[in-house]
């Protein structure tokens, strides 16, 4: 290249080429349209959700029937004809839901998380991953079917006094469930832990299980959280599955009662859905309760996220 | 000990090397003959079908420190993982021979990977601590391997005979990873010699440190071998023959090419491609 051209050559500013300014555009439009659609989203949750609560309604300018926001969220009973609407009815059944779908989650998907990372041979991790991800990708109507017809019966020949609905059928269905998801973003931060920590281990003499449960898992330990906190959101708003499994009668269950499990009781996703199919979808008090959950359950999974990023941050992985 | 030549990659003056050997503390004729710990009989080892280590054949003393020298490449690293059958966590590594520890065919089909490497630590080239405190990490060997006694005790002692406890007495409990590299590999050494193995294996342990840091873990293993068996690898010469009492030179191919006290070694070598190595003309 002669001399002559340098100066034109290097002050092309090939940044601003009219391609590269289109393509910027492009993808700020696409940015812009995600956040626009979540936000609305939002802005719809709430301002319907203001006009169910008596505070909140005048200042959204609706003069309808409302509740109270106390009664609302200390009430124990919902019964949406007779115009009762204790939320915590739904949330009971909602924690009850999650914790059980923990206790039977968490254990198996770490323990499959160490099998997949530390034990499996490369060619049972590649058929096996996969696997996992099928199990993840089965519509969740499916599981719920699985509860009613495989589940329950198998916790009524243990408890005869079980209900055909019942949360214990409608917590392990849903356990199972995120079984892959604990197990995959579990594994994946097993397997980013560096080859030396666990060569250091080995190397001390310590035995396959010292270095997967001693060395391996606590500095995979922010990822794992993270996989517990998001499969655990994911419980809560799993809806088809504990629709079809915790039946469809609202009942406060006291959450630390293990017997409240044989019970069937209705669950804060599934209670939306049936208020979306019952006849009040036109208006009235029922209909705006809808958001009124909504919004308490879209709370409830973005505090859990938040939690889960503190935890992540607090816990980094360093190596 | 000459410390102004520690880092240095310079081809090094016979007259520096002549001198460290004369001061090294634990020389053969200083301490009269030992006994074998580890015999490597006509040792091969292959990576799927390349092979990396041939027909590797040496008497390793009893509490001195052996060094391995060599090229990059030439199966060092190889033969000390060998010693403690690291190498079976290498699905493509394949021993054949004999390497007895004691008498004992390590790869015998009967011999326990575990309980051999508890006999045998290993520190390695990269500082490797686990995420855990300084405490923990000592304690680990100890904890794992089922070993009773006063732990604090047992902690505080490996980290003095690792010259680490001045450093870090009042942060037991802080992160081994927020040590200097220099500590860290310190640190690797006293969770090596905490469970009070025979042998300790080192694999280049000072090639990621500063000189100061190198010569502290010169000096430490110079005195470990009082107790330990230790066998090094190294490719910085002046430090084999400052610290070591015998010296292996290994070539490219995977040959050991001269083996013996190490004054013999870098003074009298017994061909010409070891002293071309050992002077720096190639390698
Ligand atoms: N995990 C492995 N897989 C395949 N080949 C290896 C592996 N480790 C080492 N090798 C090969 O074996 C030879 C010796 O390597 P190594 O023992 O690391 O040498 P050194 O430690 O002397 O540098 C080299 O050719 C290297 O490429
Ligand atoms: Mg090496």
């Amino acid at each position: 290249m002669s001399t002559d051209d340098i100066e034109a050559d290097l002050t092309r500013n090939t940044e601003n080429a009219p391609s590269e300014l289109l393509a910027r555009l492009f993808f700020f439009v696409c940015a812009v349209l995600s956040v626009v659609t979540t936000a609305s989203i939002i802005v719809l949750l709430v301002s319907e959700a203001a006009k169910f609560f008596s505070v909140t309604a005048p200042l959204v300018g609706f003069a309808g029937e409302t509740v109270s926001v106390v009664e609302f969220l200390t009430g124990t009973t919902w019964q949406v004809n007779s115009g009762e609407f204790g939320v915590l009815a739904l949330v009971s059944a909602t924690l009850l839901i999650t914790v059980g779908a923990a206790i039977v989650s968490v254990p198996l998907g770490v323990a499959t998380a160490i099998y997949l990372s530390e034990y499996a041979s490369r060619r049972a991790r590649r058929i096996l991953k996969p696997a996992l991800e099928i199990l993840a990708g089965i519509p969740t109507v499916v599981y719920g079917f699985f509860a009613l017809l495989y589940i329950t019966p198998v916790i009524q020949l243990v408890f005869p006094d079980t209900g055909t609905f019942n949360l214990a059928s409608a917590s392990i269905v849903v356990g199972i469930m995120i079984i892959p998801m604990v197990a995959s973003i579990s594994e994946d931060a097993m397997s980013a832990v560096p080859e030396e920590l666990r060569q250091a281990g080995y190397g001390m003499g310590a035995t396959k299980f010292d270095v997967s449960t001693g060395v391996v898992v606590p500095a995979a330990l922010s990822g794992i959280f993270s996989s517990f906190i998001l499969a655990l959101s994911r419980a809560i708003g799993e809806t088809m599955a504990v629709t079809v499994a915790a039946g469809s009668q609202a009942a406060f269950l006291q959450p630390w009662n293990p017997a409240s499990y044989l019970e069937g009781a209705l669950p804060m996703t599934a209670a939306m859905i049936q208020l979306l199919l019952s006849d009040i979808t036109g208006g009235g008090l029922g209909y705006r309760s809808l958001f009124a959950v909504g919004l308490t359950l879209f709370a409830l999974t973005l505090s859990m996220n938040i939690v889960s990023d503190l935890i992540a941050q607090r816990y980094r992985e360093e190596y | 000990m000459d410390q102004s030549t520690d880092e240095s990659p310079d081809p090094i003056d016979e007259s520096v090397i002549e001198t460290n050997v004369a001061d090294a503390a634990t020389s053969d004729t200083a301490r009269g003959p030992a006994d074998t710990i580890v015999e490597a009989r006509n040792v091969d080892v292959f990576y799927d079908d390349v092979q990396a280590l041939d027909d590797i054949s040496m008497s390793i003393p009893e509490q001195r420190v052996t060094a391995m020298v060599g090229p990059s490449g030439c199966g060092k690293s190889t033969f000390l993982r060998c010693i403690n059958r690291m190498n079976d966590r290498i699905d493509a590594a394949r021993v054949e021979g004999e390497l007895r520890l004691r008498e004992k065919n390590v790869y015998d089909d009967d011999v326990d990977p575990v309980a051999l490497r508890r006999r045998v630590g290993m520190v390695f080239q990269t500082p490797n601590p686990f995420p855990k405190s300084i405490y923990d990490n000592v304690a680990y060997g100890l904890e794992i391997q089922g070993i009773d006694g006063d732990y604090d005790q047992l902690v505080e002692e490996s980290l003095r005979r690792a010259a680490l406890w001045d450093e870090v007495s009042d942060q037991l409990h802080e992160s081994g990873l927020d040590l200097s590299g220099g500590q860290q590999q310190r640190l690797c050494i006293a969770r090596a010699i905490a469970p009070d193995p025979e042998i300790v294996l080192m694999d280049e342990p000072a090639s990621a440190l500063d000189p100061v840091a190198t010569s502290k873990i010169e000096d430490l293993i110079t005195d470990l071998a009082e107790e330990y068996t230790v066998i090094i690898v190294t490719h910085n010469m002046q430090q084999a023959a400052r610290i070591s009492d015998k010296t292996a030179v290994f070539l490219t191919g995977g040959e050991l090419v001269e083996f013996g006290d190490t004054e013999q070694v870098f003074q009298n070598p017994g061909s010409d491609r070891v002293e071309d190595y050992i002077t720096g003309k190639f390698g």
